[in-house]
């Protein structure tokens, strides 16, 4: 793959937490991992909890720095500008879906709010026909979520808010971790279409943070696996499943409980 | 003789806005041998249900109508007590949801497990730890954990530890609520198998295993029953309801799970909707409460609810399949 069409680069990053006050620990939770995402590419990072994928997402993120390694976005390493306007300039290319909107939304700010902070980041006055039309995008009528309180939405309809944003946003690189663990099947499949549609209209990349291989399998161009701060194999999904060569990904996809595959010995 | 009957049974939840209709004319029986399970989104009655099941009634939730029977005895509308002394732990056993964080953080394992079986059944401590002892051994855990704290477990040998306390008292119906949904899927296989082998060994005779996940149940049940709306829409084995599903509602939720398997890669997205979302159980439309949402709907759809009907060890509730 050529490096220009490189949006994103992670290189030797390694991250190590200290523990303990005064008899100190250290706890490897990214351990030298390397990988690159291209435009318009949909990518999953797949790991069990522990496994440091969450580590990995902060990072990219800038909400947490690196012990070492590197995070190349667009070529520049995101580490090296400081400041509050680099930062918001960052978030408006790189955006994060969450796992539990309900945890990121505070209870007494109402809906709007959330969206108004897409304008605040792209430093632009509140513009209501643009929100009406992010929300379109997103299959809620304004009405139904406008003026409410998060307690009053359904998870789907949390969830789809904050796809919403990435509608008004249009970032580079959306970073989502378990998007749709929290939201019922039928209502999985309108979280997923939205991204993979985020990703055909605008050709964001999209890298999906996630234990659900099954949910990786569906959606990624390519997956890795990450277990114990390693990525221990990457590879196309079908390929990654049909032949799996890392001993972890074996025990993992004989884990995995299948709808018409059945597990041996039970 | 089955183990557990239970036909046309009805149970709602006062609210300030009304009844919440959450089990609504619900047949099942289970058998010895049987492991059923028990599937649908969240909020269509299946918590309920596992509670209404072992007469674990109280406020807001009432019970509002059919029979239960028990190991052959009718315990439907019975007092809560008198269920419980007779019942709970020896006939019939519930393993909560989240059950695994309930542990008190002070308490050692062969503390709670005496609080548990003391809660219901006159047996001394020294009885109760012999029991929980052999137990434990026999699902190959070792005995040390007795002495251990909570905190000193996995979140899989937590929720072990809550199941086997469950079926100290050899249960003839062990009912589990989505036991396995905070795991990884290592540690969900294994206890997967542990319930499996308890029921081989005969220290349970059926098992009810309630999750969302279709693909869980799919490994380890040998019937499978699916819920929309606090009602019974589809009932069949295993195998038959994953393979040819016939209420439009169950193919749906067959077709939205998402495993690894070229199978379902192949289906494409499309076939992963279902449009709308499940009705408020305050107000539930009229006829079969699945219509809004259902491609097929029919003017009778909208006017006459479907009841559950059989034929061939195979049951739908859709106007679809009734002549």
């Amino acid at each position: 793959m050529p490096a220009k069409n490189n949006i994103l680069k992670v290189e030797n990053l390694t991250k190590v937490y200290e523990v303990g006050l005064f008899k100190k620990k250290y706890i490897t939770a990214v351990d030298n991992i390397s990988f690159s995402i291209s435009r318009g590419e949909i990518v999953s990072l797949v790991g069990e909890s522990g496994s440091g994928k969450t580590t990995v997402a902060k990072i990219i993120l800038r909400l947490l720095p690196p012990s070492s390694g590197r995070v190349l976005y667009k070529g520049e390493d995101i580490w090296e500008k400081k400041g509050i306007e680099s930062l918001k300039a960052y978030w408006r290319e790189v955006h994060a879906v969450f796992q539990d909107p309900f945890a990121s939304f505070n209870p007494v700010y109402k809906i709007d709010r959330i969206l108004e902070q897409a304008f605040n980041l792209m430093g632009t006055p509140v513009d209501e026909n643009a929100v009406n039309e992010a929300l379109k995008e997103v299959a809620l009528l304004p009405n139904e979520v406008l003026g409410k309180y998060p307690h009053e939405l359904s998870g789907g309809q949390r969830q789809r808010l904050m796809i919403a944003r990435c509608f008004l946003l249009k970032p580079q690189l959306i970073l989502a971790d378990e998007p749709v663990s929290m939201v019922d099947a039928s209502t999985r499949a309108s979280i997923v279409n939205l991204f993979l549609r985020l990703r055909d209209e605008y050709k964001t990349s999209i890298i999906f943070i996630t234990h659900d291989l099954g949910l990786a399998y569906f959606v990624s161009d390519r997956i890795l696996i990450m277990y114990k701060g390693e990525i221990v194999e990457e590879g196309p999904p079908d390929e990654l499943i049909s032949s799996p060569r890392d001993d972890y990904t074996k025990k993992l996809l004989e884990s995995v409980p299948l709808l018409y595959g059945k597990w041996k010995g039970f | 003789m089955d183990i557990l009957k239970a036909e046309n049974i009805r149970a709602y939840y006062d609210s300030p806005i009304g009844e919440v209709k959450a089990v609504q004319d619900v047949n099942i029986t289970v058998e010895d041998g049987d492991f059923i399970g028990i599937a649908g989104e969240s909020g269509c009655g299946k918590s309920t249900l596992a509670n209404v099941l072992m007469m674990n009634i109280r406020p807001p939730l009432k019970f509002c109508g059919g029979k239960i029977l028990l190991d052959g005895e009718e315990i439907s509308g019975k007092d809560r007590r008198y269920v419980k002394e007779k019942f709970w732990g020896t006939v019939i056993s519930l393993v909560p949801q989240a059950a695994l964080n309930s542990l008190m953080p002070t308490k050692r394992i062969k503390e709670f497990i005496i609080d548990v079986i003391q809660a219901h059944k006159k047996i001394s401590e020294k009885e109760i730890l012999e029991l929980a002892k052999n137990k434990i051994v026999e699902v190959g855990l070792p005995p040390e954990i007795l002495s251990l704290y909570p905190h000193e477990l996995s979140g899989g040998m937590r929720q072990r530890v809550v199941i086997v306390a469950s079926a100290i008292l050899n249960p003839k119906l062990l009912i589990a609520d989505e036991p396995t949904s905070a795991l990884d899927v290592s540690t969900q296989k294994q206890v997967l198998k542990m319930m499996v082998d308890l029921q081989r060994k005969q220290s349970i005779r059926s098992t009810i295993l309630i999750t969302h996940d279709i693909a869980i149940q799919r490994q380890v049940c040998n019937k499978l029953l699916i819920m929309y709306a606090g009602r019974v829409v589809e009932y069949g084995s295993i195998d038959d309801v994953i393979y040819n599903p016939k209420h439009p509602y169950t193919k749906g939720l067959i077709n939205s799970v998402l495993t690894p398997e070229p199978e379902v890669r192949r289906r494409g997205l499309m076939a992963l909707f279902i449009p709308g979302e499940p009705p408020n159980l305050v107000n539930p439309p009229p006829g079969c409460p699945f219509n809004p949402r259902c491609p097929f709907a029919m003017p009778r759809c909208k006017s006459e609810t479907p009841e559950l009907t059989y034929s061939d060890n195979r049951a739908v509730a859709c106007w679809l399949y009734i002549l």
